[in-house]
């Protein structure tokens, strides 16, 4: 049900490339860039025919505010005020005129038009340069009408892409364990939904403890921790088809599972006689290879982008901490040396990073650091926060914060929240039962 | 390896004294709530406790961050065994758990670690191991809720429960 293909039109290049609006995403960004996206113009006829397969009243408006919302979550972009426009969003489509934009000092303009052609979801839009009076971009797509949310999602990866010259992240899903009941009998199921908090589905009863659920980086496919029949295993899960199968036969319990970058391998922990050790399955042939051999926990690990090595945390100095190997178990190095435990080791899909949980003096930090243990960077310090997971592109966290919901530390809740690589623009992800483990899908589309 | 354990956990107990320490100058009111309930920062208390049998309670609990059985935790597993060696029909769970304030992954390896601590030396007096299960909760099924050191110090625990 969610790979419902979207087609794409590509009805204009730009023809010419003067990238004169650039956007830094590698420092904090205190000024965002203010832009304006006009609500994308329909026609009558086509209103109507939207109203009554989706119930919304105007799917132009609809589309272009979940561009709008996308785009000022990102921390970049300052989407400003509609009721400043001067301009029709049909005559704006068509030739904006760029001297009324530079009046409430808009430096992008993104305008567009949708329509209703043959039982299709037709949607084009247009980035503007508003300073060099110039189209950036022109691009159309079409597709079923009850895709319309991802049209809005694509839309602000496209326009991400062009002025920050990075991928966007704005097209994924958000797979995460949804909590409900007293902490001593806390019910857990699987949930996914997209990367905004919007079209929540949950993916398990709740009958059996469920935790961990990673994506596949390269198809639909999940792995997790599931405690089905009081056995803690780990569990692969086809999102589409709903099959799910226990990944190797272990004589114990198998936990903290990931898929390797090609999505072809399972890494996973096996815990036997006190001691856990690390774990590989190829998912094509189901050959088990043992890739950590020590007395210790060895556990969390991650693959880096380039599936030549492993991250992952140990106890084996007597204290959990973070270490880097060959993907073969070879020349490990322990990398984390400030105080404190570190646990949770994410290598970023750019490469270059380590994300990590950090436990220091009863706080819990989340951070990262380079592959070789350098530049410690701590982003947000709480007193209970665990498991980041990178957006596909690299720029932001995910992760789990538990709170006290009185000042005399009583009560509890758990959400998901989201921060900048920079350390900025924290913020919520609404989830409408309290939430944890979160992963972060790659794009959907390209 | 051996002395390098002794050693690593001689660094543990003290690196917990200190730490409980720099709780106590901190909250003076929490450490008097926890007086007589707590030896270091392992549970001594029986508010949680259930017993298997007259005089053999299910449980034994743990220091933070720690697998190693206490004086106190070795004469509750040896009740267990004299109790599972006169009934060798039943066969037993051990259930490990740790507190909240760790990160979930190494936690589930930390219950194992824990319940097998307990299976280790339920066999040393005599139980078989084929009777005995591990199943480790990590930190999914605190015994209390709150958080603050005395809620923690029931939470690490292995539980051992009857299977049939």
């Amino acid at each position: 049900m969610f790979k419902k293909i979207l087609s794409l039109l590509l009805i204009l290049f730009p023809i010419n490339a003067f990238a004169l609006i650039e956007v830094d995403i590698t420092r904090g960004n205190l000024n965002p860039l203010p832009l304006a996206v006009s609500p994308l113009s329909i026609d009558e006829n086509s209103r109507k025919d939207f109203e009554k397969i989706l119930e919304k009243e105007n799917i132009g408006s609809e589309i272009s505010n979940i561009v709008e919302i996308n785009l000022r979550t990102s921390g970049l972009f300052n989407p400003l005020d509609k009721k400043a426009f001067l301009q029709a969003p049909d005559i704006a489509n068509l030739k904006p005129r760029f001297e009324d934009w530079n009046l409430i000092k808009a430096q992008a303009l993104i305008t567009g038009k949708v329509n209703y052609i043959d039982g299709k979801l037709r949607v084009e839009f247009r980035l503007w340069d508003v300073l060099a009076a110039k189209e950036m971009m022109a691009l159309a797509f079409t597709t079923v009408p009850t895709n319309w949310r991802r049209v809005g999602h694509i839309i602000s990866d496209k326009v991400y892409e062009r002025l920050t010259g990075e991928k966007g992240y704005f097209d994924t899903r958000i797979i995460y364990v949804s909590e409900e009941g007293p902490k001593t009998q806390r019910i857990k199921k699987l949930a996914i939904m997209d990367q905004d908090g919007e079209n929540n589905t949950f993916l398990t009863l709740g009958n059996e403890l469920v935790l961990t659920p990673r994506f596949n980086p390269t198809s639909q496919m999940v792995t997790y921790l599931s405690y089905f029949k009081n056995m803690p295993r780990v569990y692969l899960l086809d999102i589409e088809t709903g099959t799910q199968e226990v990944v190797g036969d272990f004589p114990g319990m198998t936990f903290a599972p990931r898929f390797s970058p090609d999505g072809k391998k399972i890494i996973m922990s096996f815990a036997k006689d006190g001691k856990s050790d690390i774990y590989t399955m190829n998912l094509e042939n189901r050959i088990v290879e043992k890739i950590t051999n020590h007395p210790s926990i060895d556990t969390s690990p991650s693959y880096s982008p380039d599936g030549k090595y492993i991250t992952f945390n140990s106890d084996r100095s007597g204290y959990q901490q973070i270490y880097v190997m060959k993907n073969d178990g070879s020349d490990v190095k322990r990398i984390s040396f400030g105080n404190g435990l570190y646990g949770t080791p994410v290598w970023s899909p750019r490469g270059d990073l380590i994300a990590f949980t950090k436990l220091h003096k009863g706080k819990f930090y989340i951070g990262v650091m380079r592959t070789d243990g350098s530049g410690e960077r701590l982003l947000t310090e709480n007193y209970y926060q665990e498991a980041p997971s990178w957006s596909p592109n690299g720029r932001v966290l995910i992760f789990y914060r538990e709170t006290k919901t009185n000042a005399k530390g009583e009560g509890f809740s758990a959400k998901l929240w989201s921060i900048d690589l920079t350390g900025y623009n924290e913020r919520q992800i609404k989830t409408p039962t309290d939430a944890s483990d979160p992963s972060w899908s790659s794009l959907l589309s390209n | 390896m051996r002395l390098s354990k002794i050693l690593k956990n001689t660094l543990l107990v003290l690196t917990a004294c200190l730490v409980l320490s720099a709780c106590a100058t901190k909250k003076e009111i929490e450490t008097t709530d926890i007086k007589g309930q707590m030896q270091g920062d392992v549970y001594t208390g029986t508010d949680t406790v259930e017993y298997l049998a007259d005089g053999v309670p299910d449980r034994v609990f743990f220091a933070t961050n720690e697998s190693i059985l206490t004086t106190a935790s070795r004469e509750t597993l040896r009740a267990q065994a004299a109790w599972l060696r006169k009934n060798p029909s039943i066969n037993v769970v051990l259930e490990g758990h740790a507190d909240e304030r760790g990160t979930r992954e190494y936690n589930l390896a930390l219950g194992e670690r824990r319940a097998n601590a307990a299976k280790d030396y339920l066999m040393t007096y005599g139980v078989s191991s084929d009777r005995i299960t591990v199943l480790s909760y990590g930190k999914e099924r605190p015994v209390d809720s709150g958080s603050n050191p005395l809620a923690w110090s029931k939470n690490r625990r292995s539980v051992t429960v009857k299977a049939n």
